[in-house]
């Protein structure tokens, strides 16, 4: 469990930076409650 | 191994800043939701005129106006270190005023959806007259005008979009049925737009490969655009559409959708094709996409800089059998982007860089350049996304690392040599690798370069069918000078066929 721990999380990833699935994936174990996940694209 | 010819290309983009001020979708939206705002007043004031978006170095870059090397020497704000005596003609295509794209789009109009006001019609075909792609049977497809009152009554009454040049209403586009809001006018500007920008790449192609329309057996199109009506949305098919206009008697054709990554994906569709002798050729193009027009422009107006977004884009590449004097694909080394791969940057990397290169006992190193995402920089970064051809240069520059083929200190030389500087619109799946391959097939036509990768991405997730993104990439080399199958096994592949005896030998041994 790290610092995220009990903290709601909203992720916001982009298509050419770091993907919302692969971030989700990172936190898998660490406790957040991710209440909100996507991905954008800006150009 | 499969190869196929890149025999020819061309690149146009169509300057419509009208079209952008009222239906891009940024400026769009902002005026449904809060009406004529200061952001609205400020974009309709400081929007190029043509002259600049030709004199734009990037734009140069994109029709074959200038190469890489000159567009990478060019000092930046490149809006406002402009080119001197910019043509509207390059190598590769051109860029094409607004007056003269809303009369294509009347050409390209087989259902009465455009309209132009009479006076306006005759200034366009004059002007049209004069090009050097615009023959009769296409001119003959110029509609005489219409009454500004009709236009008028059209507009207010009967759901037509005005259209604009210069300020003034010139015609409208009207919807193509009473309900059905998959043949609304704003859906059917957009695909008539699309379909025209096509149109005018495949003339292009024609032209620059010494073609007749007749030739031509097959085209695919990959746009972002959906043609269809309420009973089946994206039923198609644009690629037919484009070469009726164009006088491609002979071709059929058929649409490929993967956002960003469908021109890739077509390109890879279409080679397979001339590579199974399915097809003696095959055209893949792409038109532009309206909504994009300013999408970035709310961050450019705010901090004083010119709205660029103002130029649809568009494309065509003829594939054809290797004969031994053009540029070719190989069909052996393909990237793809599975649905298993990973959503993280470094295994999108893998399944498109790293995978493909290892399959035929390739490197990092092997490959002369990368071109992936190649938005203009200008654009992105004064919105907050960054320079995305460098975030992907610097993405497979660390996979390099990881995989012990680059020293880390290594990086920053790696992006350097390897990179090539970002000159396609934002116009989605436009920037994504393709805009290259005419540079690319040059380069390797002046044995400047021996490998390059074409890499396009897109984002599925937007759809919301799934949260995955797709991927694909192919390599081009010079010819081996002679055709096919024929032709001897050159070093890399003797290397790739020994890599892959020695996995075989050691999955046998190890049981």
């Amino acid at each position: 469990m790290g610092k995220l721990a009990g903290k709601k999380v909203l992720l916001l990833g982009e298509r050419d930076g770091v993907a919302a699935p692969a971030m989700e994936e990172s936190l898998k174990g660490c406790g957040a409650d991710i209440v909100f996940s996507v991905t954008e694209c800006f150009v | 191994m499969a190869r196929v010819a890149i025999r020819g290309y061309s690149y146009c983009l169509s300057h419509t800043p009208e079209l952008a001020l009222h239906y891009g979708n940024t400026p769009y939206m902002e005026r449904v939701s809060h009406g004529e705002t200061e952001y609205l007043k400020k974009l309709a004031r400081s929007m190029q005129s043509f002259d600049e978006a030709c004199s734009y170095a990037p734009n140069q870059a994109f029709i074959g106006g200038i190469d890489l090397d000159t567009l990478a020497g060019q000092p930046a704000p490149m809006y406002q270190n402009r080119l001197e005596g910019a043509s509207r003609f390059g190598r590769f295509g051109e860029i094409m005023p607004e007056n003269e794209f809303l009369g294509l789009i009347d050409i390209c109009d087989v259902f009465d959806i455009i309209w132009l006001e009479g006076s306006f019609a005759a200034d366009v075909s004059r002007e049209l007259e004069k090009h050097p792609l615009m023959n009769g049977k296409l001119m003959s497809r110029l509609e005489k005008g219409h009454d500004s009152s009709e236009i008028e009554k059209e507009t207010e009454e009967h759901g037509a979009l005005p259209l604009l040049c210069q300020g003034r209403v010139v015609g409208c586009c009207r919807k193509g049925h009473d309900f059905d809001e998959s043949l609304s006018a704003h859906v059917l500007l957009e695909n008539i737009a699309s379909k025209a920008g096509s149109v005018l790449a495949l003339l292009h192609l024609l032209k620059t490969t010494g073609l007749s329309p007749t030739d031509i057996d097959y085209v695919i199109e990959c746009s972002e655009e959906a043609a269809g009506d309420m009973n089946q949305r994206g039923g198609g098919n644009f690629a037919k559409a484009v070469a009726e206009i164009a006088g491609c008697a002979n071709a059929s054709g058929f649409d490929v959708r993967s956002f960003c990554a469908g021109p890739v994906n077509a390109v890879i569709a279409g080679a397979t094709q001339v590579a199974s002798g399915a097809r003696p050729n095959v055209v893949v193009l792409a038109g532009g996409a309206i909504p994009k027009l300013f999408m970035n422009s709310r961050d450019h107006v705010r901090k004083g800089i010119p709205p660029l977004e103002d130029c649809l884009g568009s494309f065509a590449v003829l594939l054809d059998a290797d004969d031994g004097t053009c540029p070719v694909m190989r069909l052996d080394a393909l990237g793809k982007h599975s649905v298993g791969a990973g959503a993280s940057p470094q295994a999108i990397t893998s399944a498109l860089v790293y995978e493909p290169l290892q399959k035929i006992g390739l490197s990092f190193g092997d490959v002369d350049k990368f071109a992936a995402e190649l938005q203009i920089p200008e654009i992105t970064v004064p919105a907050g996304a960054g320079d995305v051809p460098a975030a992907n240069f610097k993405m497979i520059a660390a996979l390099a690392v990881m995989k012990g083929e680059l020293k880390k200190e290594e990086m920053a030389s790696f992006v350097e040599s390897k990179g090539i500087p970002g000159f396609a619109h934002t116009q989605g799946h436009i920037p994504s690798g393709v805009p290259f391959i005419g540079h690319a097939c040059e380069a390797i036509k002046a044995a400047r370069y021996k490998r390059v990768m074409i890499i396009g991405k897109g984002s599925l997730f937007l759809a919301r069918l799934t949260n995955l993104s797709d991927g694909a990439s192919f390599l081009i080399e010079p010819s081996s000078g002679r055709s096919g199958e024929a032709r001897g096994v050159t070093p890399e592949e003797v290397r790739g066929i020994l890599l892959e005896a020695l996995e075989d030998l050691s999955k046998e041994l190890t049981g």
